[in-house]
C-alpha cells in the first residue's frame, strides 16, 4: 500500500472535502474573485468582507477536487479575523509549504494548514492547493469580479 | 458502421484472423518497459498521444544521421534523398487512408491545423451572413473553435447536432438541421471523450444528397480501425501523426482535389510559390501550395514509418484486439461500486470514460498515477460535451493495441484503491 497517498489525503483534508466550511456567497462582499484551473476544470469564487483592515467574513463556492476544496475550506477558517497583512503572509507561507521551499523568511504559523505539507510530493497538484489562495488574494484587492487562472 | 474489413491489399501476411501477439509487439515500444513510482507503467492515455515503436524512432534518427537536407530545392544528393523520402511519406499517407490521388494529401502540424486550414481556406471565402456550419455536441475544441472563428469573420452561424444520454448522435435531428443554408458539416469520427464511433459514411451520404460537403475529424480513428476516405466519401479528412504512433508536429489533411484547387493558400512563404515578384506571386501546384515554409520532413518520414508499422500489425487485427479489451474492461468497470461509465454507445472504440460517485476525477488520476497507471482526468478538451452530460470532468482510460488484459486488471484494482484512499 503506498502510504504516500494516505499522507496526501489525510483525514482533515477528506473531512473538509466532504463537509467544506464557509460555503456560500456574501451579498455585501466588498471583494469578489473567481478562480479557474483550466487543466482540471476546478472553479472557485471567493467573497470577502473587510472591516478596518481585518477579514471580517469570507465565503466560497465552486467545484473542485479534494485538494482544492479542502484548501478553500481550511483557508476560510484560517484567515477569518486576520488582518490583510496576516492573510497575505499566510499565503506566502502556505505557498512555500506546498512547493517545498523550506528556506526563506520566517514562516507565519500555519497551524491546521500544515496538513497540505505532502502536496509538495505531488507537483501536478500544487495548483489545486493554491488556486483558492490566488483567488483570495485577488478578492482582497477589493476588486469585484477579478478572475485568476492557474495554468 | 466502422470498423470495416481491410482490403486484401492491406491485409498483413498471416491473415486478419490471427490474433495479435501483444507480448511480442510490446517489445517494439521501448517506453513501455519502464516502471513509474516503482510500478510497471500501465499506459492508458492513448487518446492524448500514443507511444512510438522503435521503427519510428529509428526512421527519424536515420533521417537526421544520413539524409537531412531541405526539400524541393538544391540539386545535391542529400536534398534529393530528403525530397524523395518526404514525397514517399505523402504517398504512404494516401495509401493508408485510401485517397485517390497523392496531391490530395497536405502535410500539416496535426488535426487542429488541418481544420483551421479548411475553415480559413475553404470556409472563409464561401461563407456569407446567415450561412450555417454544422458540427456536433461531442466535438473536440479543435473542431469547434476554428468554426467559431470563421463564423465571427463571416457572419455565418454554428449549428450543433444533439446527442443522446448514451453519447450517440441523434441522426433524425441531424437530418432536420441540414438545410439550404448549410455550407459544411464537420464531424468527429471517434469521440475522444466517449469513444463513440459515428456513422460518418451514412452522414456523408445524407449531407451529399443536399450538396453539402463533409469534413471528418479522424484524430481518434486512424489508430484503431481501418479508415478508407473513398469508402466514407467525405470531402475532407484530418488526423494527427502522434495519435497513430508517429511523431508530434506532423499530421495530414486529405481534401478532394476539386475543392483543393478552388482554395486559396492558407499561409504564404517558401515552397508554396511558383514565382514571386513584388507585384505578383504565382502559387505552386497542389499540394505544395498549402505547405508554406520548410515542412516537418523528419516528422513526415516518422509518420510514414508509423503507418507502415500499423499496416504490418494489421488494422483489422488491431480493431479485433481492442474490441475484446473494451468488452473486458467495460464488464469490469460495471462491476465496480460507485462507478458509472460515461458513453455507452453501441459502436465504440476502446475508450472508457467514467466517474466515481463522490470522488473528483483529478484525485482519482493522482492515486492511479502513484500506482503506475497513466489515465487522463479532466474535460478532455470537450467542455460543451461535458456540460451536456452535466459533468465537470471524467476519468478516461484510452487503449491502444499494445494494452493487455493484465493492464486492465491493474486499472480495476487501481480504481478500488482510489475508493479506499478517498473514502
Amino acid at each position: 500500500m503506498p502510504d504516500e497517498l494516505d499522507e496526501l489525503y489525510q483525514q482533515t483534508i477528506l473531512d473538509h472535502y466532504r463537509q467544506p466550511r464557509n460555503v456560500g456567497e456574501l451579498p455585501d462582499a466588498d471583494g469578489r474573485a473567481e478562480g479557474h484551473n483550466p487543466l482540471c476544470g476546478d472553479h472557485v469564487v471567493v467573497f470577502v468582507v473587510v472591516r478596518d483592515g481585518v477579514v471580517h467574513d469570507v465565503r466560497f463556492r465552486g467545484s473542485g477536487c479534494a485538494i482544492s476544496t479542502a484548501s478553500a475550506s481550511l483557508m476560510t477558517e484560517t484567515i477569518k479575523g486576520r488582518t490583510l497583512d496576516e492573510a497575505r503572509a499566510l499565503f506566502r507561507s502556505f505557498h512555500a509549504l506546498v512547493t517545498g521551499q523550506t528556506r526563506g523568511p520566517g514562516r507565519e504559523a500555519l497551524g491546521k494548514l500544515e496538513v497540505f505539507g505532502n502536496v509538495r510530493n505531488f507537483p501536478a497538484r500544487v495548483k489545486c492547493a493554491t488556486l483558492p489562495w490566488h483567488t483570495l488574494e485577488a478578492a482582497l484587492e477589493r476588486r469585484t469580479d477579478a478572475v485568476v487562472t492557474t495554468e | 458502421m466502422r470498423p470495416c474489413p481491410t482490403t486484401p491489399a492491406q491485409r498483413p501476411a498471416g491473415g486478419a484472423a490471427a490474433p495479435l501477439d501483444v507480448a511480442r509487439l510490446r517489445q517494439d515500444f521501448p517506453i513501455l518497459k519502464q516502471t513509474v513510482h516503482g510500478r510497471p507503467l500501465v499506459y492508458l492515455d492513448n487518446a492524448a498521444t500514443t507511444q512510438k515503436p522503435q521503427a519510428v524512432i529509428d526512421a527519424v534518427s536515420r533521417f537526421y544521421e544520413r539524409d537531412n537536407a531541405n526539400i524541393h530545392r538544391g540539386v545535391h544528393e542529400l536534398s534529393l534523398r530528403s525530397t524523395q523520402a518526404y514525397e514517399a511519406a505523402r504517398e504512404a499517407v494516401r495509401r493508408f487512408i485510401g485517397a485517390a490521388r497523392t496531391q490530395e494529401i497536405v502535410f500539416v502540424r496535426g488535426a487542429t491545423e488541418a481544420i483551421n486550414l479548411v475553415a480559413q481556406s475553404y470556409g472563409r471565402p464561401r461563407l456569407r451572413p446567415g450561412d450555417e456550419v454544422l458540427i456536433s455536441t461531442m466535438e473536440h475544441h479543435s473542431n469547434i473553435v476554428p468554426w467559431q472563428i470563421v463564423c465571427q469573420q463571416t457572419g455565418a452561424r454554428l449549428r450543433v447536432i444533439p446527442i443522446s444520454d448514451r453519447g450517440e448522435l441523434l441522426l433524425d435531428q441531424y437530418e432536420r438541421l441540414l438545410n439550404p443554408r448549410t455550407r459544411l458539416v464537420a464531424i468527429v469520427h471517434v469521440s475522444n471523450a466517449l469513444g463513440t464511433v459515428n456513422p460518418v459514411r451514412e452522414m456523408t451520404e445524407i449531407a451529399h444528397r443536399q450538396g453539402v460537403p463533409v469534413l471528418v475529424d479522424g484524430a481518434q480513428s486512424v489508430a484503431h480501425m481501418s479508415v478508407d476516405v473513398s469508402d466514407i466519401g467525405c470531402d475532407f479528412f484530418v488526423f494527427s501523426g502522434h495519435k497513430v504512433f508517429g511523431p508530434t508536429g506532423i499530421g495530414a489533411l486529405y481534401a478532394r482535389q476539386e475543392l483543393l484547387e478552388q482554395m486559396p493558400p492558407y499561409q504564404g512563404g517558401g515552397d508554396m510559390i511558383a514565382s514571386v515578384t513584388f507585384e505578383e506571386t504565382t502559387y505552386n501546384v497542389l499540394p505544395q501550395r498549402f505547405e508554406a515554409g520548410t515542412p516537418n520532413v523528419a516528422g513526415a518520414i516518422g509518420l510514414a514509418a508509423a503507418l507502415d508499422y500499423v499496416q504490418r500489425v494489421g488494422p483489422a487485427r488491431i480493431a479485433a484486439h481492442e474490441r475484446e479489451l473494451l468488452r473486458y474492461a467495460t464488464q469490469g468497470v460495471q462491476q465496480l461500486p460507485r462507478v458509472r461509465l460515461i458513453g455507452t454507445a453501441a459502436e465504440k472504440a476502446a475508450i472508457l470514460s467514467f466517474v466515481i460517485d463522490g470522488i473528483h476525477p483529478h484525485d482519482a488520476g493522482t492515486v492511479l498515477d502513484r500506482l503506475g497507471i497513466a489515465v487522463r482526468s479532466g474535460h478532455h478538451c470537450a467542455q460543451p460535451l461535458m456540460r451536456r452530460l452535466g459533468l465537470a470532468a471524467t476519468v478516461r482510460a484510452s487503449l491502444a493495441f499494445y494494452n493487455t488484459r493484465e493492464e486492465l486488471d491493474a486499472l480495476l484494482r487501481g480504481v478500488r484503491r482510489v475508493i479506499e484512499v478517498l473514502g
